[in-house]
């Protein structure tokens, strides 16, 4: 139905957070473009957009706070070529913005981050609060990120890879079935998604039987058939076939063409993800359709990733009463409490920046499981069983 | 003796059960209309995936009829007289409204999009409902059926409430997280307050002195003294064994006299008893799975509630303060009312 009468607000002055004046907040979104990727098969196109509608939606979301509590913010959209990281550099210097979104890989947002803070260094004695900014990393699951790598002033909304793969391990655990396999595909990030399989496995005391790497070359979607079954067949007796491939090359033909008949975990079988169009729990649905409505299309990690990075900000903004930053990272470390439509609160680790949240165990129609699952419990908060708990974190930048 | 006796009986017994259930079963449609006058009070209950209605008999605790309505049906509320229930069916985007004494929706009133919970006006006649996908609250008349405004709230709005004065209408927004004041006599918000995430229920006490605000994700109750919207308690609930990221408060009512406020605490499973003078929990009881929203018997000694995974309706003794018994109703039960057959 379509809005019947438009009304204008009129505040009225007798509220007690009605601020004087309105204020702006400015947030930078900035984007490095990614190589492209051959893949087998172009059926499902990385959207140009993703990400950035998230931080439109944030934005949107928040400006309607913001009209009843006097602030407004603005997004600033800068997009860059791969290899421009003094040009991102540049970006960061000369915005307005405190706040800066990361849309890139680990290792572009150390580059960008690391510069960025050297030449404020360099101008002398320069302690303006204008120099801090707080970044938040809503694209890259790398884990190193988020531990030796680790920034003091980058948050990470985006889950770890281990986060992903513990969600998995739970999940393996609970059904009770032990036996895996994994097949890894080629690219850095499968080898990265991999890796942190094998971390959780033996972090959940699970082991992979049999573990190869994807070294097919033909093309698939003429013979998936007969090739991956030869493939699989040396794989023996599993539960599970593990397929590490971040990009959804290979993995799409997998499926059925096993020598056993196995479920698929990972590729574009079970998934573990930060989000996907299949929540709609906790409310999820809501969040859905009013990304729908302004993205014609669905909702998607990354997308998540930028909307809770905005609505991090608008909460930390508003409870520290516009403080300054470092009182709002202060916050965000230890106080903030955000809504995520994921059934529980969602808040940030203390050791590493990284946001805690549920991790969901989908396919293409359903979502299976929603981890931490029940039984797996945790002295400090179940969330802190997906990824690297405090003793395990390699990052010393939060240590103050 | 009694091996001669039984295998006669027996079949007796199968028969005249038989000839119960079928007479029940045809006969409910008939009783609904002609008996009500002395049949027990009702609580009627909205299952949100089934897309239904169902009626609890409040003697013998049994579903006694089950009607199909719009889709998605949430919040419910009786019109003052009781002929009249609006329902909020969500994805219809519409406010239905059924005869209560037939079962038989009547006409839809405009509501805006994705309606998810009202309030009636004390006058019976305005509705103040909560659009959740539109940032908005729409007033509407249910007599001329009729929109009368629609006023700009925060990001999903969903807690309604009227004050008993009339004078002020309360809508919570869930990612604003904040309490909204609405002047009825003006349709402009005079007020806004902060409170925890996701604010989902509003309620007001009788006197209309006090606010309870109920958030989900922040796991708090905030309560207001309207008179200058100024927060007067923050209530705080842990539950041994319970993790404290699962208890999401959502449901409060209010007993007869106002003492103890009854607090659905949705995954936890459990509504707390909350003393309404020292605001101390003195109180947890067990229900069903994901408990939502509740309503009190007409006689204030039993209070239902609506658990949407277990998909049944809790019954608790008021005296005791425990569940007595689970009815099975639907699919994601949400809504309940009251409705006293008596009167």
């Amino acid at each position: 139905m379509k809005r019947l009468l438009f009304v204008t607000l009129i505040f009225c002055f007798l509220s007690p957070l009605q601020a004087n004046e309105p204020r702006t907040i400015d947030v930078l979104y900035l984007k490095l473009q990614q190589p492209e990727r051959p893949t087998l098969s172009n059926l499902d196109p990385i959207p140009k957009d993703l990400g950035l509608v998230g931080a439109n939606l944030g934005m949107s979301d928040n400006n309607t706070t913001g009209g009843f509590l006097g602030y407004k913010f603005q997004l600033e959209v800068q997009q860059f070529d791969e290899g421009d990281i003094q040009a991102a550099q540049t970006a960061v210097e000369s915005s307005d913005a405190h706040y800066v979104l990361l849309d890139m890989s680990a290792k572009q947002q150390l580059a960008v981050i690391d510069n960025v803070s050297n030449k404020t260094g360099d101008k002398a004695n320069d302690k303006s609060d204008h120099k801090q900014r707080l970044y938040f990393n809503i694209r890259s699951y790398d884990v190193t990120l988020r531990n030796e790598a680790c920034r003091a002033n980058l948050f990470h909304t985006l889950p770890s890879y281990a986060m992903r793969s513990d969600a998995f391990m739970q999940f393996l655990i609970k059904r009770k079935w032990n036996k895996l396999g994994l097949l890894e595909g080629n690219s850095e990030e499968d080898a990265a998604f991999a890796n942190a399989l094998r971390r959780s496995a033996k972090k959940y005391q699970l082991k992979f039987k049999q573990d190869s790497k994807w070294l097919l070359d033909g093309d698939l979607r003429r013979h998936a058939a007969a090739e991956v079954s030869l493939l699989t067949q040396k794989f023996g007796d599993y539960d599970v076939l593990f397929v590490a491939d971040e990009w959804n090359d290979f993995a799409r033909y997998i499926r059925y063409n096993t020598w056993k008949p196995r479920p698929i975990f990972g590729g574009d079988g079970l998934q573990s993800l930060t989000w996907s169009s299949v929540f709609e729990q906790w409310g999820a649905s809501q969040l859905q359709s009013r990304f729908k409505k302004v993205a014609k299309r669905p909702m998607q990690s990354e997308d998540y990733a930028a909307w809770i990075a905005m609505r991090a900000i608008d909460e930390a903004s508003i409870k520290t009463k516009f403080a300054g930053l470092d009182e709002q990272k202060t916050y965000l470390l230890n106080d903030v409490e955000l809504a995520g439509f994921k059934g529980r609160p969602l808040s940030f680790r203390t050791w590493n920046g990284q946001l805690r949240q549920p991790i969901g165990l989908a396919h293409q129609s359903a979502l299976v499981a929603m981890a931490p699952l029940e039984g797996f419990l945790h002295s400090r908060n179940e969330l802190d069983g997906l990824g690297y708990d405090k003793g395990e974190s390699g990052c010393k930048a939060f240590k103050e | 003796m009694n091996k001669t006796i039984e295998p006669t009986i027996e079949p007796m017994i199968k028969a005249v059960r038989l000839l119960l259930s079928k007479l029940i079963f045809i006969g409910l449609p008939m009783l609904a209309g002609s008996v009500s006058a002395v049949s027990a009070d009702e609580i009627w209950v909205s299952n949100e995936k089934s897309d239904t209605i169902v009626v609890i008999d409040i003697d013998t605790l049994e579903v006694v009829r089950k009607y199909k309505v719009g889709d998605r049906p949430r919040g419910i509320t009786f019109s003052k007289d009781y002929k009249h229930l609006y329902i909020c069916a969500s994805d219809s985007d519409a406010v239905q409204v059924m005869d209560v004494e037939s079962g038989k929706i009547l006409y839809d009133l405009p509501s805006g999009e994705d309606p998810e919970q009202f309030a009636l006006h004390p006058n019976g006649r305005l509705l103040y409902i909560a659009n959740e996908d539109d940032a908005i609250t729409t007033v509407v008349d249910t007599e001329t059926k009729r929109v009368i405004t629609q006023i700009d709230v925060g990001v999903e709005p969903e807690g309604m409430a009227v004050s008993p004065d009339g004078k002020v209408a309360i809508t919570t927004s869930e990612t604003t997280n904040m309490a909204h004041w609405i002047d009825t006599e003006t349709n402009k918000i005079f007020a806004n307050s902060l409170v925890d995430a996701r604010p989902r229920h509003a309620e007001y006490t009788e006197d209309g002195k006090r606010l309870w605000v109920s958030s989900e994700i922040g796991g708090t109750v905030t309560v207001f003294k309207t008179e200058d919207q100024s927060e007067l308690a923050k209530i705080r609930f842990e539950i041994p064994g319970v993790h404290k990221d699962k208890v999401q408060p959502v449901g409060i009512e209010l007993n007869k006299d106002n003492s103890l406020s009854f607090v659905a605490l949705g995954p936890a499973n459990h509504i707390a008893v909350v003393d309404t003078t020292s605001y101390e929990v003195v109180n947890y009881i067990l229900v069903g799975k994901r408990v939502w929203h509740m309503a009190f018997s007409p006689d204030y000694t039993k209070l239902f509630t609506t658990n949407g995974v277990s998909g049944d309706v809790s019954v608790i003794d008021l005296d005791k303060l425990e569940a007595i018994k689970a009815i099975k109703v639907g699919r994601f039960p949400w809504g309940a009312a009251a409705r006293p057959t008596n009167n």
